[in-house]
């Protein structure tokens, strides 16, 4: 069958009454915890995993993509409305965005913030489908080694590439590994690690390990930082409706921004953050007007933020393809199947294919409840902002232990969540970044397997991963995006690349 | 860099005594996991890479990171740290610890409203008498739908039995 045809079939699977409402359920709650102030998208998936356990994988996957994508929305709004970007994928639209809303011109950046969105959610997701048959093909011939090599790639553009210091990039990257050998080893069923606590033998959940690093982390930090005056909510002011010259503004911007989002969230590159400061240049250099930037111009808004949801559909391309998170949120959506033993790759394509389409097609079918739901509704999410911050974090805390104990309600869990809450915070305080902590534990274990197999196939003999010409290829590439960094850091260049800090929360 | 770093190190010889416990804890963690697998060492047949390899890598790598860490704090190349209070955050993890020991015979309601309560706390509402109860009825709320409509087995009490 081609892949229109499997798309079609997707479609109709996803139209069924009930995945309808799962995606409804999942694009509501996660625009809601998405909108929350602090809550990025990855805090929005690992805080709503849980919810979805009961379910069977069909829907549970679908509400899974809603909830991920409504976490994207709700994220773009409290940036431009509140000026504190939930994600740092929004930090651009904060940008110009907030400014918007400070003239007055807050729901006209919405707007195109929603619409953009679903613009580039509409052709990023259907380039997903069309490309992701291609690189399943090419992954077939993938054998242990470039796995490997593709996977310490991805271990190198999410700790140290990006941020303030190759130094704290890597700790953080080796502390996940670390937690990851925790439990029984897959090839041999030695428990490692676990110290004769049973709770430890399946390892450490990666969901607790992100709801304690994220939600808990980022709560003590907050309210550790004190009493630092109110922050302002804009309020929307005037019609939400773009008028001519906006739409005739926005749309190229769009464009553009799907075109630079999609290819650099497709790559093992990093996060979604890079493609929207790209976004934002190349906006800032084509613009016909250019002294409005700064100052509230509608293409700043525009272009980034399709770019920001462009690569998030890109970076489903390794996920889907390769079994590869490549981000955070990737991470825990991985985590998310991992949950029904399914795992994400070429083979799942070939054994479950009305899922994967299904949950394809669920993404447009998500993309399209997520405007209508935007555009009328921005007033109620608009209220969600102007909650006072005690209610705020405690009901956040509510949520995150919610989750963890839906999921496995013992006391062992719990403190599970206490400790790893703990170290976030201590993380946060002295500038080490969370996310490679659990890209980390989650492609810790998949990591060891294909270099063990890799290993034990050349008895032992290391040289045998650079002698594969795409091994070699990957390893290199990711030695210099090791190494380029520290020699730029140490000349003095190092503020461009903590701007593109892939923090992810 | 150079002229930066020769400036603050001639004004701050001191190392910088948080980077240095930070250089201890990997290292523990390092000689916990050689400490560990130590015992997995026979296990590795013939090709030598058995369940111990990967995870003396892993530790191999964090006490490198120990030195390197260590060289930073000699050169404070760490950021500085902003100001800290650490009043919220005891309320925040006393609300953790009362939920974690209250969940079992309390039931989730309870147990979380009083997380709810002293997180609510910690952010500066201090008067419990009424976050409380707001807790405990939100988190009742919450426990009606997560655990009727979405069916997650969240752990009944007192409180929950009346509903059951």
């Amino acid at each position: 069958m081609s892949t229109f045809e499997f798309l079609l079939q997707g479609l109709a699977s996803a139209a069924e009454p009930m995945n309808l409402l799962y995606a409804l359920i999942g694009v509501t709650l996660g625009t809601a915890v998405g909108v929350l102030p602090g809550i990025g998208p990855a805090l929005t998936v690992a805080l709503l995993l849980p919810v979805t356990y009961r379910l069977d994988p069909t829907g549970s996957l679908i509400m899974f993509a809603g909830i991920y994508y409504g976490g994207m929305y709700g994220g773009s709004t409290t940036s431009i409305l509140l000026n504190t970007p939930g994600e740092s994928a929004s930090i651009v639209t904060a940008l110009e965005g907030n400014k918007m809303a400070r003239n007055g011109r807050g729901g006209p950046a919405l707007a195109t913030a929603a619409i953009g969105s679903f613009v580039a959610g509409l052709i990023a997701t259907l380039l997903l489908a069309f490309i992701a048959p291609y690189i399943v093909k090419l992954a077939l011939v993938f054998g242990p080694r470039e796995y490997f090599a593709l996977m310490v790639l991805a271990f190198v553009t999410v700790s140290s590439a990006f941020g303030d210091s190759t130094l704290r990039g890597l700790t953080s990257l080796f502390i996940g590994l670390a937690f990851s050998v925790v439990g029984i080893d897959q090839l041999t069923g030695q428990n490692r690690l676990s110290f004769g606590v049973p709770d430890l033998l399946d390892g450490i959940e990666v969901t607790t390990m992100a709801v304690a690093m994220f939600a808990i982390g980022e709560t003590l930090y907050i309210a550790a930082q004190g009493n630092r005056g109110p922050e302002t909510v804009e309020a929307v002011k005037g019609s939400v409706w773009m008028n001519a010259a906006d739409w005739a503004r926005s749309w190229k911007a769009w464009l553009r921004g799907t075109v630079i989002g999609f290819p650099i969230g497709a790559m093992p590159a990093g996060g979604a953050e890079i493609g929207t400061f790209l976004s934002y240049a190349a906006e800032k250099r084509l613009t016909k007007h250019p002294e409005e930037f700064g100052n509230g111009a509608i293409e700043g808004v525009a272009g980034p933020e399709a770019a920001n949801n462009a690569s998030a559909a890109g970076t489903l391309v390794p996920l889907l393809t390769l079994g590869l998170p490549t981000t955070a949120t990737a991470a825990i959506m991985l985590a998310g199947f991992q949950q029904y033993g399914l795992q994400p790759g070429p083979l799942l394509f070939a054994t479950n294919p009305q899922l994967v389409w299904g949950l394809i097609a669920s993404l447009l079918i998500a993309n399209l409840m997520l405007l209508v739901l935007n555009l009328p509704l921005i007033g109620l999410w608009v209220k969600l902002l102007t909650i006072p911050k005690p209610w705020l974090y405690a009901g956040i805390l509510v949520f995150a232990t919610l989750g963890t104990i839906g999921a496995n309600p013992s006391v062992f869990e719990l403190g599970m969540l206490l400790t790893f809450g703990l170290l976030g915070y201590v993380m946060r305080v002295f500038g080490y970044p969370i996310a490679p902590v659990v890209v980390g534990l989650i492609l810790g274990p998949l990591a060891e397997q294909q270099l063990r197999r890799a290993l034990a196939i050349s008895q032992g003999d290391v040289t045998v991963l650079f002698t594969s010409p795409i091994a070699a290829v990957l390893l290199a590439v990711a030695a210099i995006a090791l190494i380029l960094p520290l020699i730029l850091r140490a000349r003095g260049r190092g503020e461009v690349l903590s701007q593109m800090a892939a923090s992810e929360d | 860099m150079s002229l930066d770093r020769q400036n603050s190190v001639k004004e701050q010889r001191r190392p910088d005594r948080a980077a240095l416990a930070i250089a201890a804890v990997l290292v523990t963690i390092a000689g916990t996991i050689f400490f560990d697998v130590a015992r997995l060492k026979g296990m590795a047949g013939y090709s030598q890479i058995g369940p111990a390899t990967i995870p003396d890598w892993i530790a191999f790598a964090l006490v490198g990171l120990a030195i390197w860490t260590v060289i930073a704090a000699f050169r404070r190349d760490f950021p500085e740290r902003e100001h800290q209070e650490f009043g919220p955050v005891v309320w925040i993890v006393a609300g953790l610890i009362a939920q974690m020991l209250l969940l079992r015979t309390a039931g989730f309601s309870i147990a979380t409203g009083v997380l709810f309560a002293l997180t609510a706390a910690g952010f500066g509402k201090k008067r419990l008498w009424i976050t409380l109860p707001i807790g405990i009825v939100l988190c009742l709320v919450i426990w009606l739908i997560f655990a009727g409509l979405l069916q997650l087995s969240l752990p009944a009490g007192p409180l929950e039995h009346l509903f059951l």
